[in-house]
């Protein structure tokens, strides 16, 4: 594996009686794509809040570039390079759809509010959003705020971009789409965390998969063999069941 | 592809051109007004202005103060001070009344943003509660009783009555354009966009790389400094101060937050709109006594449940109308 650009060590995280990571290790490489999969429950949105700063881990460190950001607040590791989308789109909603990109990319990306109009209106292009570019975010359907979501993580100019369950409910080709944009994200360099359940999106973008399950990693490897196993099989179709 | 940003939007380029012909009015208004009426327009000023600034702090920063009539009485009382005290010309220590109120405010801010959400709400109120306290213990001002401006600080402003009525209407509607002016320079300008991301969704903020706690930091002092200011000259208007009025909880905060609410918070056009409201149906409903509270409670609640982004948020949301050219409308070219 190539250096890591992101490292989790021993994070520890309950919530009352709740485990929601179990003492974690994970490391991301630098330009590397990793999958998450797991049940509802199983610490996933948990641990981007982690990584991200909103969430605080018991014990454990962070660590971003080799620097340790256990303690950095999110405003900061956003400005580091640390990205997120929100399973529950969090937009600006009474700002337009182009004014939420400025403002991710003049405060998470650290320009002057005029260098980044040009580089905002192409995000919009790419994620399907440029007929919609004046329209109060507060006012697009569920969809068109997830491509929101991800146009506004980009926006910041991640080094590590967190995505969590973006292709939900896309149609095929919408998902087809996706799945070319987070491979040309990638392409760029940007080192990726992918939660999704949407699991034939998800191998077709990502280089390795982890399964959690009750806070802990249960299984880690290439896409392909993972989810082969009995074990993460019984997981995965419990997911399709309750989805 | 060719991108530009346009700010103005039609309704916009309207409501500038009725905001500058109202002005002009408005300036003019000793040679049209009679003097109840000059006197009535400096309130509605005032209260145009201390509820832009409470819009600025509640509406954008998510800081629901309760307490602001702190800054209200810091100011007046600043501004007696100064001129009783010090000798100062009651017009030079308005400023400065503002300047002293904001360098207070950054340890008191410090105190107030351990304290979150509804704690901070009712801490604002205690620490108003303070400095009334304090404020009646000042002996050189008569402590609780209160005192009145001596007639030479009075005359000091303008030798003649009506000079002196018309100075202070000038600087009453010179003092509430400047704060509205610089609430759209601020909404404007790169903390703007910051400001109205975080009124939409603060954890979004702070995802995108916003420092929220520094920014709020900001515009609590900020508002502080103007509010102060606004106090200062709403008192020297009326002469005499005592603890009570000056950091009154009804006149400072009640008020303005009504008047914030029902015209539309988190929008710089809000307090405007309420402001007129309020006065509008304060003038026509005075001489019911207790009733007249009723009827404005009764009024916010009907607001709250049927349009609670206030009338101008009713309107704004229906035809899309802003009177001041604050949003970043992206055209694209070439596509």
């Amino acid at each position: 594996m190539t250096m890591p650009i992101l490292s989790l060590q021993k994070i520890s995280k309950r919530f009352g009686a709740v485990v929601v990571a179990d003492g974690i290790d994970l490391t991301l490489g630098e330009g590397e794509a990793l999958g998450v999969i797991g049940p509802n429950g199983a610490g996933k949105t948990t641990l981007f809040g982690i990584i991200t700063g909103t969430v605080a881990p018991d014990s454990g460190r962070v660590l971003f570039a080799g620097e340790d950001v256990t303690r950095a607040a999110p405003e900061r590791r956003c400005r580091m390079g640390i990205a997120r989308s929100f399973q529950i789109p969090q937009p600006f909603g009474g700002m337009t759809v182009f004014e939420n990109l400025v403002v991710a990319a003049a405060f998470g990306g650290g320009k002057r509010e005029r260098d980044v109009y040009p580089r905002c209106a192409e995000l919009l292009d790419q994620c399907g959003l440029a007929d919609k570019a004046n329209r109060r975010a507060g006012s697009l359907a569920l969809l068109d705020r997830k491509r929101l979501e991800l146009a506004r993580a980009l926006a910041t100019e991640p080094r590590v971009l967190l995505l969590d369950e973006v292709a939900g409910g896309l149609i095929e080709h919408e998902t087809a789409a996706l799945v070319a944009l987070v491979k040309d994200v990638r392409a760029r360099g940007v080192s990726i965390i992918w939660i999704e359940h949407i699991v034939h999106a998800l191998i077709a973008a990502v280089d390795r998969l982890v399964v959690l399950h009750g806070g802990a990693l249960i299984a880690e490897g290439l896409p392909a063999e993972v989810i082969r196993r009995p074990q993460v099989a019984e997981i995965y179709m419990g997911i399709e069941a309750d989805a | 592809m060719t991108v530009r940003v346009e700010h103005s939007n039609p309704s916009s380029r309207v409501g500038v051109v009725i905001v500058a012909v109202a002005f002009v009015l408005l300036a003019a208004a000793p040679w049209w007004a009679e003097r109840a009426s000059l006197r009535l327009l400096a309130e509605i000023y005032a209260y145009v202005a201390l509820a832009s600034l409470w819009n600025l702090l509640a509406g954008y920063a998510g800081l629901v103060s309760v307490g602001q009539q702190a800054y209200v009485g810091l100011g007046a009382y600043l501004l007696f001070a100064l001129a009783m005290l010090a000798g100062i010309h009651p017009l030079v220590a308005i400023p400065i009344a503002g300047f002293t109120a904001a360098v207070i405010s950054i340890p008191v801010a410090a105190l107030m943003f351990r304290l979150r959400g509804h704690y901070f709400a009712i801490g604002s109120w205690v620490m108003a509660e303070v400095f009334r306290l304090l404020a009646s213990q000042v002996s050189a001002l008569d402590g609780g009783s209160g005192t009145s401006l001596p007639a030479a600080v009075v005359l000091s402003i303008a030798s003649s009555r009506q000079m002196r009525e018309f100075v202070i209407y000038w600087i009453a509607l010179a003092q509430a354009v400047a704060i509205l002016g610089a609430i759209v320079w601020l909404l404007r300008s790169r903390y703007g966009l910051a400001l109205t991301a975080i009124r939409d969704n603060e954890l979004g903020a702070r995802s995108n790389g916003i420092d929220v706690a520094r920014i709020k930091y900001v515009v609590y002092v900020a508002v502080a400094f103007g509010t102060a200011m606004v106090g200062a000259l709403i008192f020297l208007q009326k002469i005499r101060i005592s603890p009570d009025t000056a950091f009154s909880v009804n006149d400072w905060t009640a008020f303005v937050i009504f008047i914030t609410v029902i015209g539309g918070i988190g929008r710089i056009e809000g307090p405007i709109v309420g402001t007129v409201v309020f006065f509008l149906l304060r003038q026509t409903l005075a001489d019911l006594g207790a009733i007249y509270l009723l009827i404005l409670g009764a009024v916010a609640i009907v607001v709250m449940l049927k349009a609670p982004k206030g009338i101008w948020g009713l309107i704004a949301d229906r035809f899309g109308w802003q009177v001041f050219p604050l949003e970043r409308r992206l055209v694209m070219g070439d596509r």
